[in-house]
């Protein structure tokens, strides 16, 4: 697989604090990445200095094959950070001939990157009379002009209303869809399930996991239970082998299990045994939930 | 190797047009901007035509500046530059506006991610007062040319063009005004701040001055001390001219001569100053977290 981003034990100081430590990861062509962590986990910061922003205190990270300066590579790079920035006195149409000035790429693609976020019909509008939706999809249209190589959106749906974030998450999506590779930044966990492939977990500037979503954690899933006959149910499971840890909320059991079992042999055994379950669901752990586990087994 | 060598002066080139031209829209589309360009080069040369032409006062008498001999060559050029030096506050605003409001609009950062390096970014800056100042020199130039030709006594090339240095003090004053500002807008990232800065900036090279004259206990020291401070070296690049014009009128009195030329020294230190400034703004740029 293609290197995009390679990133060796970075970290990062601002005076005593420690906000990005001994970082590494690697980002492939075709993927779509989240960057998952609580606020203040050194998300914007790593961010920050891949792209040349924020100064490195100690380790390295390279572009592509490692052979072009930074800011070269940057020009094959589309990102927005936090929020959007452009000239408020300049139109929609003035900001991204800027913008294709610096990326020194041809102005020809402006309207075709306005259509698909949207803002054709307001090419002409100023920047400042914009709404923070419109801003947002102003900045994916200016990060797209140069057909880049990978996508990177540092919070994109902060601070959006509904619509709004409906409305970014379906270009995130279509955009993904066209196999442009992404790094999403987000500590909306949903929004990364929804869209990535792959995630990476900060914790205070360190890194928890990376690797596949479905891998984050080695889970066999989990059943959710209801039954007249709950003591019995409790007793037969505690004293089975294929299930660990159990939980019990009001009259549903959750049981986790040790090694796969699929549903209907789970009621099966059950029935078998003399136990008429009246609510059986089988469920893998949501992103939320295994986050929340693997930022918990630390605390 | 020189197909290399041409190619490669050709991309700096390309480069340098390519900054230009973006911080040149930068400029042009704010109008708060183009209307102190404006100023910056209509009101000097308005005045320029202004002074030149014959001013009748209701009938009670008729002002003519040509008459008292200062449109004569070559003092035209020491008059000219002198004057027009000081209209250079208007565009020292859009200077440390232009780097204000990248840091305001955090379009600094967004122009770093979309791929400009930091080099380029300081360049792009400089460049850009190297062009303007560039323009004012030949604006000035052409008009005192003219208006020279039409007044003046003389029109020999010798004497015509007989310090016409003046003109190369002129941008070298200009780039390293705009350099000090430059400066000053990355060190502050305010404009108003920056602004406020050169006010202090000039107060601390007169407490230099006191300081050199309390050690040296001498006036003239004191003053060679100050000639090396970055406000004074540029004000000292084109001398005030009244004096000279003094001595035209009255030859026969010695105490008033006193040395106006443009120096090869003079312009030095100011080329220094402007080196270190843009070095300084890339340096700090560089160390800077955004």
């Amino acid at each position: 697989m293609e290197n995009i981003l390679t990133i060796n034990n970075l970290t990062k100081k601002f005076g005593y604090l420690t906000a990005v430590k001994d970082l590494s990861f690697t980002i492939q062509k075709g993927n779509v990445y989240g960057i998952l962590g609580p606020n203040g986990s050194g998300k914007s910061t790593t961010l920050g200095i891949v792209l040349n922003v924020v100064n490195k205190t100690n380790g390295d990270f390279h572009w592509f094959d490692g052979n072009i300066n930074t800011h070269e590579a940057l020009k094959k790079v589309g990102a927005i950070i936090e929020r959007p920035n452009f000239y408020p006195y300049m139109t929609a149409e003035q900001n991204l001939k800027l913008v294709c000035k610096i990326k020194g790429v041809s102005t020809d693609k402006i309207d075709e990157k306005l259509e698909v976020v949207g803002l054709l019909d307001r090419k002409n509008s100023k920047f400042r009379t914009y709404s923070l939706g419109m801003k947002q999809r102003l900045a994916i249209a200016s990060a797209l002009l140069n057909d880049p190589e990978i996508l990177i959106l540092d919070e994109p749906t902060n601070g959006l209303d509904p619509q709004g974030i409906h409305q970014i998450r379906q270009i995130i999506k279509d955009i993904a869809a066209s196999g442009t590779t992404i790094l999403l930044a987000s500590h909306l966990l949903d929004e990364v399930e929804k869209v990535c492939s792959h995630v990476v977990v900060l914790r205070k500037g360190e890194k928890l996991y990376s690797g596949r979503v479905d891998e984050m954690i080695s889970s066999h899933g989990f059943f959710e239970l209801k039954t007249d006959k709950q003591d019995e149910l409790i007793e037969l499971l505690e004293a089975h082998h294929l299930f660990g840890k159990l939980k019990t909320e009001g009259d549903l059991v959750t049981a986790f299990l040790n090694e796969p079992m699929s549903a209907s042999d789970f009621n099966k055994l059950m029935f078998d045994k003399g136990i008429v379950l009246s609510h059986l669901v089988k469920r893998k752990e949501s992103l939320e939930e295994q986050f929340l586990q693997l930022t918990d087994n630390l605390n | 190797m020189t197909s290399t060598s041409i190619s490669n002066s050709y991309t700096i080139n390309q480069n340098m047009i390519r900054l230009i031209q973006l911080e040149l829209q930068k400029l042009w589309l704010n109008r708060t901007s183009k209307i102190l360009i404006f100023i910056s080069f209509i009101l000097p040369f308005t005045v320029l035509v202004l002074s030149s032409i014959k001013i009748n006062f209701f009938g009670f008498f008729t002002l003519e500046l040509g008459e008292l001999g200062i449109f004569n060559f070559p003092i035209i050029w020491h008059i000219t530059t002198f004057f027009a030096s000081y209209f250079k506050f208007f565009f020292a605003i859009v200077v440390v506006s232009m780097i204000g409001n990248e840091y305001s609009n955090k379009t600094l950062k967004q122009n770093l991610i979309d791929g400009l390096s930091k080099k380029e970014f300081i360049l792009s800056k400089f460049y850009t007062i190297v062009f303007f100042s560039l323009a004012a020199t030949l604006l000035i130039g052409i008009a005192t040319f003219c208006i020279g030709m039409y007044y003046s006594s003389y029109t020999e090339a010798s004497i015509v063009f007989r310090e016409v240095e003046f003109l190369l003090a002129y941008f070298v004053k200009l780039v390293g005004f705009f350099s000090l500002c430059l400066f000053f807008g990355m060190l502050l990232k305010r404009s108003a701040f920056a602004l406020a800065f050169l006010f202090v900036l000039y107060i601390v090279e007169w407490l230099v001055f006191w300081g050199a004259y309390e050690i040296f206990d001498s006036a003239d020291k004191a003053f060679q001390v100050k000639n090396y401070m970055p406000l004074e070296s540029m004000y000292k690049l084109i001398d005030q001219p009244i004096q000279r014009i003094v001595m035209t009128k009255f030859p026969d009195k010695a105490e008033l001569g006193y040395d106006y030329a443009v120096h090869f020294s003079e312009i030095a230190i100011v080329l220094g100053w402007t080196g270190l400034f843009i070095f300084l703004s890339y340096r700090l740029l560089k160390k800077r977290d955004l």
